[in-house]
């Protein structure tokens, strides 16, 4: 029974990340209705829910056409990558004590690699359609992702000086006291920034851009393959929020001294929402940088930031042990 | 930076307003009284046609929409034989309106009128044409207009003088 857990939780974190991509794209809408002063979809079933069906029928009955024109087997490929890559990145999230697919002593940097995978899935799309407007969203894909990557994995070197291991489970279990949103607050800072970045969501969908690329990397894909990227990158909203919740906001601990009879997964799944909903207020409000902005924000204050930060933390470090 | 989160509480605020959007099929805007929408061909308090077919709302019209054709009654007064609208075309600018010297031709705050088909779209005469006076309850052609009808000469419409014999002034 106890080697069966895994499988059984992989199968669980399967339909619900699906599902729950689904239902974000609905939640989404209704959301930025909400902060837009309109109502968003409230036709369809209660409060609208039975959009998220009429949106996965349609999508389901349209034409999967591939472009004559195109890379045919790369076209395919590039969709299924970032879904692929993006649930293999749940595998090492633990979403309660005992509640997780595996607990590797680099779950950390598995989550940095899996994200990183992603960029193939739009960079590839971008290149198969052999369009101008794919392969410009997939060239800027490329640049925004890999340099904002860079400050994604040091943002979080922070967090593992103090905790001294990539286990993700460690790292959470070493945030009982105090959790890392107070004592690595320019880690969090920057690791937002590029985990939004790193999901390509709004403001820094450049990869789409949808006023100067139509829609950027997917613009030849339809049907099935276009819902794959979506659900990707709802995967990747979710996975990026979780993430955000176990390295910062203490995971599946309770906040301090309020509703301990809650089971920790109540904790991380309200926690993981309170961030999804940043997410959207985000988009909400933000309004999308201009190109050479993204990477001059990213290279010039981002990284010098994740550098002081690391800076710091090491300090305190070694002043605390008394090395110095 | 202080912009962007100045921004973003802003928004956050909306969280407590209410929407301004009007669900319209359960609830209706509001429409003004001189909204202009669907076009109508009204009648004179006597319930006869106003219409006297002078074409002056088909050349007005800006996108060619209103095809009409002139007839006479026995009485000498005028009429449309055929009278049509296509809706398709028409973009509600109201210069028919506008032109027309009889008040009978005039626009109504009413826009509902989808058709799955584009032919359905082109309005005849019976569509267009109501019971009613529309806008000028009290307004009737032939009993200003000095024309000659079978029931009213010369000088007997309202406020018309008698026609001058100008004989009678001969010296």
């Amino acid at each position: 029974m106890a080697e069966l857990l895994p499988v059984i939780l992989a199968l669980t974190i399967l339909v619900s990340g699906v599902a729950g991509a689904a239902i974000l794209t609905w939640f989404e809408r209704r959301l930025l209705g909400v902060w837009q002063d309109r109502y968003g979809p409230n036709r369809l079933g209660p409060l609208g829910i039975g959009q998220v069906l009429a949106d996965m029928i349609k999508l389901l009955f349209k034409d999967d056409w591939i472009p004559p024109f195109s890379d045919r087997v790369v076209f395919i490929f590039a969709p299924t990558a970032i879904v692929v890559a993006m649930m293999m990145g749940f595998a090492v999230v633990p979403f309660a004590p005992q509640m997780m697919i595996i607990d590797v002593n680099i779950g950390l940097l598995f989550f940095l690699g899996m994200t990183s995978l992603a960029v193939y899935s739009v960079l590839l799309g971008g290149l198969a359609s052999n369009n101008k407007y794919a392969l410009l969203g997939g060239l800027r894909s490329a640049a925004q992702m890999v340099s904002y990557e860079v400050f994604m994995g040091l943002s979080l070197m922070g967090v593992v000086m103090i905790t001294g291991s990539f286990s993700l489970v460690d790292i959470v279990e070493a945030q009982a006291d105090i959790w890392f949103c107070f004592t690595q607050i320019l880690g969090l800072f920057v690791f937002v920034i590029a985990g939004i970045a790193e999901s390509h969501r709004l403001p820094f969908d450049l990869p789409e851009a949808e006023h100067e690329l139509t829609a950027g990397f997917h613009t030849e894909y339809g049907g099935m393959k276009f819902a794959m990227f979506m659900l990707g990158e709802y995967l990747g909203l979710m996975l990026i929020s979780c993430m955000i919740v176990t390295l910062f906001f203490g995971g599946w601990h309770s906040p301090i001294s309020l509703g301990d009879g809650l089971p920790p997964f109540f904790w991380f799944s309200f926690k993981t929402f309170v961030v999804i909903c940043f997410f959207v207020l985000l988009r909400a409000a933000i309004p999308r940088p201009r190109y050479d902005q993204l990477m001059s924000l990213g290279w010039k204050v981002m990284l010098p930031i994740t550098l002081v930060n690391i800076l710091i933390t090491g300090a305190v470090l070694l002043w605390m042990e008394g090395a110095v | 930076m202080l912009s962007e989160l100045r921004t973003m509480w802003e928004v956050l605020k909306h969280t407590f307003t209410k929407a301004e959007t009007v669900e319209y099929p359960e609830q209706m805007p509001y429409l003004a009284p001189r909204y202009r929408g669907r076009i109508v061909l009204t009648r004179d308090p006597d319930g006869e046609e106003r219409c006297v077919a002078c074409n002056l709302c088909a050349a007005a019209c800006p996108v060619d929409c209103i095809a009409l054709q002139k007839d006479t009654r026995e009485d000498g007064t005028w009429y449309p034989e055929f009278f049509r609208i296509n809706f398709s075309r028409c973009i509600m600018c109201g210069m028919c309106e506008e032109a027309c010297p009889t008040y009978a031709i005039q626009l109504t705050p009413d826009f509902e009128m989808c058709e799955y088909d584009r032919q359905n779209m082109v309005y005849e005469k019976e569509h267009l044409l109501i019971n009613g006076v529309g806008k000028y309850p009290d307004y009737n052609f032939y009993r200003v207009s000095g024309m000659q009808t079978a029931s009213k000469d010369k000088g007997e419409a309202l406020n018309e003088e008698r026609p001058i014999d100008t004989r009678s002034l001969l010296p």
